[in-house]
């Protein structure tokens, strides 16, 4: 028995919405943490008072940022083990791992010194607080380091073998799940997306306290600050997205077929696809603009390498569906009688297989007395939706390079000291505030809503890993979820603006904008 | 090398342990949030109150954040069971501690509209003190009163009663427990933190909740003693064996909860502690030494939560409907490999993290004062 197909929206739905809620403030966590590194390095360095404002004012908005990342990111945690009960059997002796380890060498860096870096300014030495700020912003790099090891173990399961004793996955060679390739490039690609983020949240708002003319040497020397970061940081999101492609191509090729809209097997290098209309019914996409060769050189590095399309692949899954099918005939015969000698061979022999096996449950019960037709609908099912993929993944990449170019602007413009006469600029940086997010949430759509119909890649699909529950308790916790997180949200942006608004000057005094090191600041060095 | 009996035994104390360091150090924010409306007059008052905890609440809470993960990398089963079976438990749990608390701390101070400042004052007594204090001990009566579960033979988990279960009579017993230790708790670190008035209040708070606890902590012994049925192993049962919980037979038995206490008498010393600690604590703050009291406190949360270890040996999480289904530390734990890897990384970091935590600690000690807030700007935590 499994649980009820509403069910399985409703989990998925609750689940979605809480990542998706809680990565809106995560990527700003981890770009303005380590911007408030930078600032306060400066002011260790020069002891102008400035650069003790800069860092404490970018910290009073960090501090009501982090807040709602702390209150939602439990939520997280917690949900694996409340909605998908079955997933976290079946994976905890792996996947719980890297989360444990999260909360060993992440969460209390974290949260043990953010305390101290608003508390603790007048009562820890500068250079103690300085270490206290770069060990926050570390904290908040290895809990996304460690989260991100193990996501990319559900996109490529490494490291891990079944057990048809305990009926789980179990941990084979720890080693290779820390060191997964694609945890590597999703960890820089992350990161850099969140710095990216944290230097476009500098960037606009310093750009809107020019426009007021308010704040002048503040929003200048944060302006700095952001265009330099987030223009190092924009390549860097760029060329590793473009690493998490090829690996992707590598190990998820399913995935890649379906962001490209790529129907058939295109003889190598295949072109890539700039727009188009993929249709699912029709297996095409039409009004198709291609660039010859690229799709190939980037998911393949090799101009002989073919780009496999849906259609081959689904070929494929057909094949993988009738051996699953053997390993869960075999697993059912073990369940009854471990000592089956026979069963075991035959398991073994198919065990890569026996999550398109799993596959069959959604259509009987009983896997092995399917028509040829349920196969083929489970080896369709294997196709991820593809004009979602196609269209979040573009929008994203175009985000991408756009950022490059404000910061290109931003940089070369802050290097020259005309930002502040280039109202235009100004105002072009103040409306891109929103646009890291946009692009955050779209590339965890690709990625997570990429990965479908799987929880973890070829081994257990989505709608077996949720707890057996019923509508109406997943409609209470969506309820309860849906109505805190949005009077939260309220609060959260109503102080945001409220204290962008009230702005440097209204909360600091007049020496605090000082850009001399005063004697009273060398003093307190030591 | 480590067998995986060993591994298995360490995990289940080390779980406890990171119980022990989530109860002993957020369990005095959970005491301070619920005696803020009694010993707090004006607002200066609660803003020192609340100072006292603000910049420690956060590192505190991660004790059971990475309690939970641990659970799910050690004991997979108990994490799936626990956290789906008591559904609405867990929920309760995510809105008032998980997600309303760190919002009520971190945004109360940043307008000084009185309306706004007495809303999250609500906030933080309801969702960031009563609630959770209740909970976390609702949660342990639940676990000895035994969940009602089952696993199918592909070891899918099955849920076979209603999700309001956990409201049984014994599990509020213990959720008031729960709740008069950690008030007694927090009465003393803030009487470390505070001075007068408000460390007079907070110190005659603590010496009631000391008395309401030795009360109903002793209830809850004679409770399981006489009224309720605790679970014991027939057969079936290889420490060694694969993490496969169907494969026992176990029984229920009125009182069998301190079947462990008979056979091994010197176990009594563990909830012994538990007395005594809250004895200490009413001696001591008499004499009104706080930290001393601080400590005896924190022993008799030591003492509590081994007592419900030690009192279920070997039983993790007991299914009251299909008794075989009951989790134990010998068939549900993760492999020899995660274990030991694992315990490795605890190996490594938890010194590390009683460093830095310690250091934190050091570094803003002593009293939050009525200068520290009347000094403090309009962008001071304070």
């Amino acid at each position: 028995m499994l649980p009820a197909s509403d069910v399985v929206a409703l989990s998925r739905l609750q689940f979605g919405m809480t990542a998706l809620y809680h990565f809106l403030f995560v990527p700003l966590t981890l770009g303005l943490s380590n911007i408030l590194g930078i600032m306060e390095t400066v002011y260790f360095i020069t002891n102008r008072p400035i650069w003790r404002t800069m860092t404490q004012y970018w910290g009073l908005l960090f501090g009501i940022n982090v807040a709602m990342g702390v209150a939602t990111g439990i939520t997280l945690e917690f949900q694996f083990g409340t909605n998908w009960a079955y997933y976290s059997h079946f994976v905890g002796d792996v996947f719980g791992a890297p989360l444990a380890l999260e909360g060993l060498m992440a969460f209390f860096l974290e949260a043990t010194f953010i305390g101290i870096f608003f508390f603790g300014w007048d009562r820890i030495s500068k250079m103690a607080h300085l270490l206290v700020t770069y060990l926050l912003a570390l904290g908040a790099s290895f809990s996304a380091l460690w989260i991100l090891i193990a996501n990319a173990w559900m996109q490529h399961p490494v490291g891990a073998q079944f057990n048809f004793h305990t009926m789980r996955m179990e941990l084979t060679d720890f080693y290779s799940v820390i060191f997964n390739e694609v945890a590597q490039a999703k960890f820089v690609h992350t990161i850099s997306a969140g710095y990216v983020t944290g230097s476009v949240f500098v960037l606009s708002i310093s750009a809107y306290f020019m426009l007021k003319g308010r704040n002048m040497a503040f929003a200048k020397r944060s302006m700095t600050v952001a265009a330099a970061f987030g223009l190092a940081s924009a390549l860097c999101v760029v060329v590793l997205g473009d690493e998490s492609g090829y690996l992707t191509g590598l190990n998820q090729k399913m995935k890649i077929a379906a962001i490209e809209g790529m129907w058939e097997t295109e003889p190598a290098p295949a072109p890539l696809t700039v727009i188009g209309m993929p249709d699912r019914n029709e297996h095409t996409t039409k009004y198709a603009v291609k660039i010859p060769y690229l799709l190939g050189l980037i998911a393949t590095r090799s101009i002989s390498e073919p780009v496999y399309g849906i259609i081959d692949l689904v070929d494929e899954a057909r094949h993988r569906i009738i051996s699953g099918m053997q390993a869960y005939s075999a697993l059912t015969t073990l369940q009854l009688d471990p000592n089956d000698q026979h069963a075991e061979g035959i398991l073994n022999a198919n065990q890569e297989n026996i999550g398109y096996g799993f596959l069959l449950k959604k259509y009987s019960d009983d896997v092995l007395s399917v028509t040829p037709a349920q196969i083929e609908k489970a080896a369709w099912d294997t196709v991820p939706d593809v004009f979602t993929l196609f269209w979040t993944f573009r929008i994203m990449v175009a985000l991408g390079f756009y950022f490059i170019a404000l910061f290109g602007v931003a940089f070369y413009l802050a290097f020259r000291r005309r930002v502040s006469r280039n109202r235009w600029f100004l105002w072009v940086a103040f409306l891109s505030l929103p646009l890291p997010w946009v692009a955050a949430e779209l590339g965890w759509v690709v990625a997570e809503y990429g990965r479908q119909p799987w929880v973890v890649d070829g081994l257990l699909p989505t709608f077996m890993g949720a707890s057996m529950l019923s509508a109406s308790n997943l409609w209470i916790s969506i309820g309860g979820f849906v109505l805190f997180y949005t009077l939260l949200a309220i609060v959260e942006v109503y102080l945001m603006v409220k204290y962008i608004r009230i702005s440097p000057e209204g909360l600091f005094s007049p020496d605090d904008f000082s850009i001399q090191a005063t004697k009273k600041e060398l003093s307190q060095n030591g | 090398m480590l067998s995986i009996e060993i591994l298995r035994l360490i995990w289940w104390a080390l779980i406890g342990v990171l119980l022990m360091g989530f109860a002993v150090t957020d369990g005095f924010d959970f005491g301070v949030a619920t005696l803020l409306p009694f010993v707090t007059r004006d607002e200066v008052e609660r803003r020192i109150v609340l100072g006292s905890i603000g910049p420690f609440w956060e590192g505190n809470q991660v004790w059971i954040i990475l309690g939970a993960g641990a659970l799910f990398a050690a004991w997979p089963f108990v994490y799936a069971v626990a956290f789906s079976g008591y559904y609405f438990l867990i929920l309760l749990l995510l809105l008032t501690m998980g997600i309303s608390r760190p919002v009520s701390f971190k945004y109360r101070n940043k307008l000084s509209n009185w309306i706004w400042r007495r809303v999250w004052d609500w906030v933080v007594f309801i969702c960031g003190g009563i609630c959770p204090a209740l909970i976390f001990g609702i949660l342990m009566g639940s676990v000895l009163t035994g969940a009602p579960f089952h696993f199918d033979n592909a070891l899918r988990l099955f849920y076979d009663g209603n999700f309001f279960d956990f409201f049984n009579p014994f599990a509020l017993w213990c959720g008031l427990t729960s709740l008069a230790l950690l008030v007694m708790h927090g009465g003393l670190y803030l009487a470390m933190k505070t001075s007068r008035p408000i460390r007079e209040r907070a110190i005659r708070s603590a010496k009631r909740a000391a008395l309401c606890f030795i009360f109903l902590f002793a209830g809850g012994g004679l409770w399981v003693a006489q009224g309720l049925k605790g679970y014991q192993i027939l057969s079936g049962v290889d420490p060694a064996g694969f993490s496969n919980p169907l494969n026992k037979i176990v029984i229920t038995q009125m009182g069998a909860w301190l079947n462990n206490y008979a056979h091994y008498p010197i176990l009594l010393a563990v909830p012994s502690l538990g007395f005594l600690g809250a004895l200490g604590v009413l001696c001591l703050a008499s004499f009104g030494n706080s930290k001393l009291a601080f400590v005896s406190s924190a022993l008799s949360i030591i003492g509590v939560i081994a007592t419900v270890g030690v009192s279920m040996f070997p039983f993790i999480l007991p299914s009251s409907t299909h008794l075989s289904s009951s989790l134990l530390i010998w068939d549900a734990s993760s492999s020899r490999l995660t274990l030991l890897t694992m315990l490795f990384a605890v190996i490594i970091f938890l010194p590390l993290i009683l460093f830095y935590t310690s250091w934190v600690y050091y570094a803003l000690r002593g009293k939050v004062s009525r200068d520290m807030i009347e000094d403090s700007n309009h962008h001071s935590p304070y």
